[in-house]
């Protein structure tokens, strides 16, 4: 008796989007046994990351406030990252920062977490191209061919990543991570990809703060893209020229 | 060589109680079974897997057919206790061959060998499975 | 002047002994990375902020010091120079040791070091860590190629001069990509500089020349084979010379960065108020590893003693440490401006001195990496005809 063998007629990365059109969907096709072909149909094609989009946030910082950390909360039980009493080694895929103008002595608070760059400098560092961006704009790591060199960690202007240092259990389903590898904010790809807004962006709306908004940068007539269009904001470490999808208010 | 006595493995899997001593006890699974065969699926997780893991994690394709957090829920192996296992269990469906054919996988240092709370299923194991039987009962009981 | 034999080395009691020696420090390296590896990187001194610890002083380190040993190599055959000749093979050999030592810390410092078929399979091109690996991977192939022209019978000495010229001009690329691994980091101003890359290079001609000839005077006096004062104390003075181009340059990078408005307050830490790491700067960088040893080699009367030598790259050594270590560590400790004319109030880290203290582990790691790389050039003396049976300086030519 032969096996049954499988090949893939295309790698993912080598189908275009043509391919997925014209089957309707998602599909992987796979010859069982000589001849015959098994054809795996997935949902729709819009299931997958889009390109015509670059998903984004704006945080006004004029309506944040010093004492609140309910988006660090929200995302760490989305997430299922812990404060394990470290605080140097913990992993924070979002943390608050409190910050005094030197000049003038007023205070702010805002959050910060990965700025999803369009020209990320963990993207170009990474020798294994764990580091990636999705065509919809969000900056993530491919855990499963990071190697855990740090030099993303290094590169990044931000210091948004986090290196898991301990061997980690419970995770959540949907939120696989492990001890040895980089990461950082997702900008809660699980929920964004089945139509939800992050959590954090979701836990400060009900604080009344709502001082995080999240959409689609490319469509001018999103919420997001009139606020940017409408009032000033500004990209942290302009100067670097990184095109953040993440962009701040009054600061 | 490696791959022939995988095969060989795989074979002797096949065949139920006559193999009883050496070959694994594979647990059954709850909903439908694979429409590609146990012997395909057998062979070609893997692959089929990573294949589909790059879609979901690259290309942000969610509706995937092999996705390792489906796995887990259908193959929920329950213990003793009524819950079902995790990886640290040799009942546990990934490690029933894996640790038969000496395989070490590395996906439970991440992803959860259990499935989310709700959607706990109480498994059986096969028939001619005696010894862990009890258990599976006492389990059930509870 | 007679001909050059090379021999393998005999084994004898002190050769046992420090072959005893490097197992037990192998060992130790083994069992701290076990332990690391199951507890994760929470044991050592290493967290979110900085990122890279001890274990990157020392790979980097041996991986400078790796391709400035080929040096004394480059200088015998592509500048021709006769006395260092008989040198040749050993510089090869030392090369290679020192690069597997330094990548094996490398490697085993990694998150996932199990993933290493994954870093030698999938490479990301734009990534100047990825160049790395190619040129690390080169490196053995060049240098193994060049070792085997110089001890083939009957091969030409063009062709030893040509491999000789291809390993010289790799050994300077690699470096320079040693040096761009931070000299491209724009994040962080301690870094954001194109002088790395050849101070780099600097830094492995005196680092790599000094290791050479502490690795050339130890195998000799275990082997009882003559090494002729005047080749040493030659040797000695291009090592001063060295030393003294690492401190231009170590000048003119910070004078660059001074000027540069942005990066004034990293250099002030660095030079003034970073506590170990200005007084690593001072101390162990300028005076030990620089002006000490320079004095030494170059003093009318003790200079040409080979003490002054065996010193002065003692010397060398350490300074060349203390300076990796400020580059490393210092430039991760000085926290990032990522809010110019803010004060951070209230954060876990930013605006922060960041705080590294090393744990043992990571020592027994790196002493590892500099065991392997003397044990594999122990065992490449043994097992192939490296070392000359005599350097004494009668039996040296002149150039
Ligand atoms: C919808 C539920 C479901 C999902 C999801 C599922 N399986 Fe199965 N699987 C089954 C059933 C039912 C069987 C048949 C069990 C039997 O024959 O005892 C089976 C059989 C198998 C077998 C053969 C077992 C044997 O006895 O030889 C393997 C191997 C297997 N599955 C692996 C996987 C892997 C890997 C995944 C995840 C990619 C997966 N399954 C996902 C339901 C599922
Ligand atoms: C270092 C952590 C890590 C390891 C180890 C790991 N994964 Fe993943 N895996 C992830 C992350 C993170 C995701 C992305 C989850 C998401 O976006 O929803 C993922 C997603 C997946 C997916 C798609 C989502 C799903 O649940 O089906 C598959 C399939 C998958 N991994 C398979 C594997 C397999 C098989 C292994 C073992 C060979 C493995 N992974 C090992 C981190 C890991
Ligand atoms: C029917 C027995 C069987 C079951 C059940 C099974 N595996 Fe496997 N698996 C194997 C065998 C056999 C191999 C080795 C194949 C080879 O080496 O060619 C393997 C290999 C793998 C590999 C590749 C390992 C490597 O190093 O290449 C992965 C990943 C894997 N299995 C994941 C899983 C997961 C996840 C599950 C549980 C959902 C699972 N397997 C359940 C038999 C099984």
């Amino acid at each position: 008796m032969k096996p049954p063998a499988l090949s893939f007629h295309k790698k993912p990365s080598e189908m275009s989007r043509r391919d997925f059109l014209k089957s309707g969907g998602a599909v992987a096709t796979i010859t069982l046994a000589q001849g015959v072909t098994l054809m795996a149909f997935g949902g729709q094609a819009g299931a997958m990351a889009d390109p015509g989009k670059r998903w984004g946030l704006l945080i006004d910082v004029g309506k944040c406030t010093s004492d609140c950390t309910a988006c660090v909360t929200a995302c760490s039980t989305e997430n299922g990252w812990q404060d394990t009493g470290h605080p140097e080694t913990d992993a924070q895929w979002i943390r608050k920062v409190d910050l005094v103008d030197d000049a003038t002595g007023h205070e702010l608070s805002l959050p910060m977490m990965c700025q999803h760059c369009d020209d990320a400098p963990c993207i170009d560092v990474c020798p294994t191209t764990a580091s990636f961006k999705r065509a919809d704009g969000i900056v993530l790591v491919d855990k499963h061919i990071c190697i855990g060199c740090r030099y993303c960690m290094m590169a990044c202007p931000y210091k948004a990543r986090s290196f898991v240092h301990e061997p980690v259990r419970g995770q959540k389903t949907y939120a696989p991570r492990g001890q040895g590898t980089v990461e950082s904010c997702t900008l809660c790809v699980h929920r964004v990809d089945r139509g939800d807004s992050p959590a954090c962006v979701e836990a400060c709306g009900k604080t009344g703060n709502g001082a995080m908004m999240f959409g689609d940068l490319m469509d001018p007539e999103s919420q997001i893209s009139q606020a940017l269009l409408n009032y000033p904001s500004l990209a942290l470490r302009d100067d670097l020229g990184l095109r953040p999808g993440v962009r701040y208010q009054n600061l | 060589m490696k791959r022939l006595l995988v095969m060989l493995f795989l074979m002797l899997a096949t065949l139920p109680a006559a193999a009883g001593g050496l070959a694994p006890v594979i647990p059954k699974a709850s909903g439908k079974p694979h429409p590609e065969g146990n012997l395909f699926m057998r062979i070609n997780h893997m692959k089929l897997m990573k294949h589909d893991r790059d879609q979901t994690v690259r290309e942000g394709d969610r509706e995937i057919g092999h996705s390792l957090k489906a796995c887990i829920e259908c193959h929920a192996v329950n213990g003793a206790d009524g819950q079902p296992v995790d990886i640290s269990s040799d009942k546990h469906f990934c490690r029933t061959c894996h640790d038969f054919a000496a395989v070490k996988v590395d996906c439970f240092q991440c992803h959860n060998s259990r499935p989310e709370a709700k959607s706990q299923v109480l498994i059986l194991p096969r028939p001619g499975d005696t010894n862990d039987l009890a258990a599976y009962l006492e389990g059930a009981a509870r | 002047m007679e001909r050059t034999i090379y021999r393998e080395i005999k084994v004898n009691r002190p050769l046992i002994q420090l072959a005893a020696l490097l197992v037990a420090f192998l060992l130790a390296a083994a069992s701290s990375w076990f332990y690391i590896e199951h507890h994760g990187h929470i044991v050592t001194g290493m967290n979110n902020q900085i990122v890279w610890g001890l274990p990157h002083v020392f790979a980097i380190f041996l991986i400078v010091a790796a391709s400035g040993a080929l040096n004394v190599a480059s200088i015998a055959t592509v500048f021709g120079k006769v006395p260092y000749k008989p040198l040749a093979r050993l510089s090869g050999l030392l090369a290679v040791s020192l690069l597997a030592g330094g990548l094996a810390v490398l490697v085993l410092d990694l998150g996932r070091p199990d993933r290493l078929i994954v870093a030698m399979t999938t490479y990301n091109f734009s990534s100047i860590f990825a160049w790395n690996i190619l040129l690390y991977n080169g490196f053995f192939v060049v240098v193994a190629a060049y070792l085997f022209v110089q001890m083939a019978r009957g091969m030409p000495y063009q062709a030893v001069q040509m491999v000789g010229f291809v390993a010289f001009i790799w050994r300077l690329i690699l470096t320079t990509g040693t040096g761009s691994i931070f000299g491209w980091l724009v994040a962080r101003s301690a870094y954001d500089a194109a002088i790395l890359a050849p101070l780099f290079i600097a830094m492995s001609f005196a680092i790599g020349l000094a290791v050479f000839i502490l690795v050339l005077t130890l195998a000799c006096r275990l082997t009882d084979r003559a090494l002729g004062a005047k080749l040493l104390a030659r040797m000695g003075r291009l090592l001063g010379i060295f030393a003294a181009v690492v401190l231009y340059f170590a000048a003119v990078q910070h004078l660059t960065n001074l000027y540069v408005a942005e990066h004034a307050g990293v250099e002030r830490f660095i030079l003034w108020n970073g506590g170990i790491y200005t007084w690593l700067f001072w101390f162990g960088q300028v005076l030990i590893g620089g002006l000490v040893p320079i004095a030494l080699v170059f003093h009318p009367t003790g200079g040409a003693k080979p003490a002054s030598t065996i010193t002065a790259s003692a010397l060398v050594i350490l300074g060349g440490f203390a300076q990796l270590y400020v580059i490393i560590l210092g430039g991760q400790a000085y926290p990032l401006e990522i809010f110019p004319g803010f004060t951070a109030s209230f954060s876990f880290s930013d605006g922060q001195i960041n705080i590294y203290i090393p744990t043992w582990l990571e020592f027994f790691l790196g002493f590892g990496g500099i065991a392997l790389a003397l044990a594999l050039s122990g065992f490449g003396m043994k097992i192939l005809r490296i070392l000359p049976t005599s350097l004494s300086d009668a039996n040296v030519g002149q150039d």
